[in-house]
């Protein structure tokens, strides 16, 4: 059963699309991450112009997002001043990403500086998380007690003023580098055009020390405001919206997402990130293969897209 | 790399057949659509069309020979070509086609290389191979040859995607000078106006053409969506916000864990 999109002009098979949205809606739920990064290579690879899966993918990432911070909100585990804190700096990184994309068009190859970048970025995250988490699976394996978190032992970009408690979280630190964190999320997903939640939850656990669960769920939040702003943005900016893919693929992905959640939420902390860590760098090796690899054909065609 | 000159005479050349039809034709030629529109909703896969043509030879003796070409709306598009660079592919260089069709089938009675010789082939843009295809040559625009490897490359992918055809069985003859073609436009052909255009051979030279048109366009639901997002973009993208917030809501509501 096929139907016709009307903003990206073409037909699609409605399962398909559906059973994408499911899948990534599982994973998102699960990890907390928008599924940005997996969903718009899905949709271009289905055949959908990139400009209308970028924009298309930001309400489906709005509406998984929200049904999964609901979940995460009912258990008390999303921290909303840390979330406000790093929208603070998300929104300042939001137009410095926009300036630096429109400086690497100028000097050309934006598309590889862009997929280098995707693939040290994903590349480093992932290979962080797998050797921590497995360094974690191997001491609870071995009877050894976690880890104690003592105050002395806080990282120096901690200890900088403007102190700020954020109770969910259990953390009493400055309120710097949560800004700083905000700013370079905004700035990834502005030049890489990614929700920034595969980054962001990594970060909430390893730098900043929130436990697991809050980071998901805080990491949802965010996701749900941004998404929910670029949405209105690429509609009105570029008109690339297509309102029937996004309604077929957030059905999906709500329905996804609280599968998701609830099985992230009986996982242990630690094979929770083992897993989100093999996510990560299997998409990075994917990005990287495409990179080195030689294409099957070396020509390609590309659409001039009239100027709105 | 591309005889400038060469390319530039084969554009004038069609230029001055399509501009002067001075040349003797017999021939008078008429032409039917099926569908003067093709109305896209929502179950749109694709469509075809039949075209019905009545040939009246007055004077022309000779077996005839019928090639359609159907032509969509015009685009620019750029073929890339990737080389290995410190070991990674990148798009190294690049070819713009101007404004050439993004939709291009090509059908005949018989082969069109066996039509007639390759000058009047060419003048009428006779074959999916002879149209001619503009890129931007530095300031200059022109054709390059056809073993041109951005020409090619073009050719192939486009026809991989089903944008390009050509068939050389694709006109069938119901009687001696009226013939018949089917043209099958692939659910996602690009939107707009489509010109056919039919010549009829005979003895090697062109003795009548002819066009009509058909248009490909959005209708009912799928037209008002696409109408409402252009020009009310805001209220759009508002609208769409606001439904994903909803959706996300009862879809965690429908599916608590009670």
């Amino acid at each position: 059963m096929t139907i016709y999109l009307p903003i990206a002009e073409l037909p699609v098979a409605i399962f398909t699309i559906f059973a994408m949205g499911l899948a990534v809606g599982f994973i998102s739920g699960m990890f907390g991450v928008g599924g940005g990064f997996l969903m718009t290579p899905l949709l271009i690879f289905t055949g959908v112009p990139p400009a209308v899966a970028v924009a298309s993918v930001s309400p489906y990432m709005a509406a998984s997002s929200l049904s999964g911070a609901l979940s995460y909100w009912r258990k008390g585990m999303m921290d909303m001043p840390l979330a406000g804190v790093l929208l603070a700096g998300g929104l300042l990184g939001t137009v410095a990403g926009v300036l630096l994309f429109l400086f690497l068009r100028t000097i050309g190859q934006v598309d590889l500086a862009i997929r280098v970048s995707y693939t040290l970025l994903l590349g480093a995250i992932g290979t962080l998380m797998l050797v921590e988490s497995l360094r974690a699976i191997r001491r609870a394996r071995r009877g050894e007690p976690a880890v104690v978190r003592r105050p002395g032992t806080r990282a120096w970009f901690m200890r900088l003023p403007l102190k700020m408690r954020f109770r969910r979280s259990r953390i009493y630190i400055s309120a710097v580098p949560v800004v700083g964190l905000g700013f370079i999320i905004g700035l990834l997903g502005a030049v890489l055009g990614v929700g920034g939640g595969f980054i962001l939850v990594p970060a909430l656990i390893y730098l900043l020390k929130v436990p697991t669960q809050t980071a998901v769920g805080t990491s949802l939040v965010l996701t749900l405001v941004t998404m929910a702003a670029a949405t209105v943005l690429h509609a009105e900016a570029n008109g690339t919206v297509d309102v029937v893919l996004a309604f077929v693929l957030m059905v999906g992905g709500t329905m996804g997402a609280q599968f998701g959640a609830r099985t992230g939420q009986t996982l242990k902390a630690e094979n929770l990130r083992l897993l989100l860590g093999l996510l990560v760098l299997s998409v990075a090796l994917r990005v990287a293969a495409d990179l080195v690899s030689r294409p099957p054909d070396a020509f390609a065609v590309t659409i001039v897209e009239p100027l709105p | 790399m591309i005889p400038r000159r060469l390319a530039g005479a084969l554009v004038a050349a069609g230029l001055a057949c399509g501009a002067a039809p001075g040349l003797a034709r017999a021939d008078r030629l008429v032409l039917s659509v099926s569908q003067p529109e093709v109305r896209i909703t929502s179950g749109f896969t694709g469509a075809d069309l039949v075209l019905f043509g009545v040939a009246e030879p007055e004077g022309a003796t000779g077996a005839a020979d019928v090639v359609v070409t159907v032509r969509g709306p015009r685009e620019t598009f750029i073929t890339w070509r990737k080389t290995r660079i410190l070991g990674l592919w990148v798009n190294s260089d690049s070819r713009t086609f101007l404004e050439v069709p993004a939709f291009l089938s090509v059908q005949s009675s018989r082969p069109t290389a066996e039509m007639a010789g390759t000058d009047a082939l060419r003048a009428g843009q006779i074959g999916l191979e002879r149209n001619i295809f503009m890129q931007r040559v530095g300031t200059d625009f022109a054709d390059s040859v056809p073993t041109d490897l951005f020409r090619s490359a073009f050719l192939r992918i486009q026809s991989a995607q089903g944008f390009y055809g050509e068939n050389p069985r694709g006109v069938s003859f119901l009687a001696p000078n009226v013939f018949r073609s089917e043209i099958s436009i692939p659910g996602t052909a690009p939107l707009g106006r489509y010109e056919i255009e039919v010549a009829l051979l005979r003895a090697g030279r062109v003795s009548a053409t002819a066009t009509t048109t058909f248009n490909v366009q959005k209708t009912g639901f799928e037209q008002k969506i696409a109408e409402f997002s252009q020009h009310n973009g805001l209220l759009y993208g508002l609208a769409v916000a606001l439904g994903s917030l909803v959706v996300g809501f009862f879809g965690n509501l429908l599916f608590r864990k009670e």
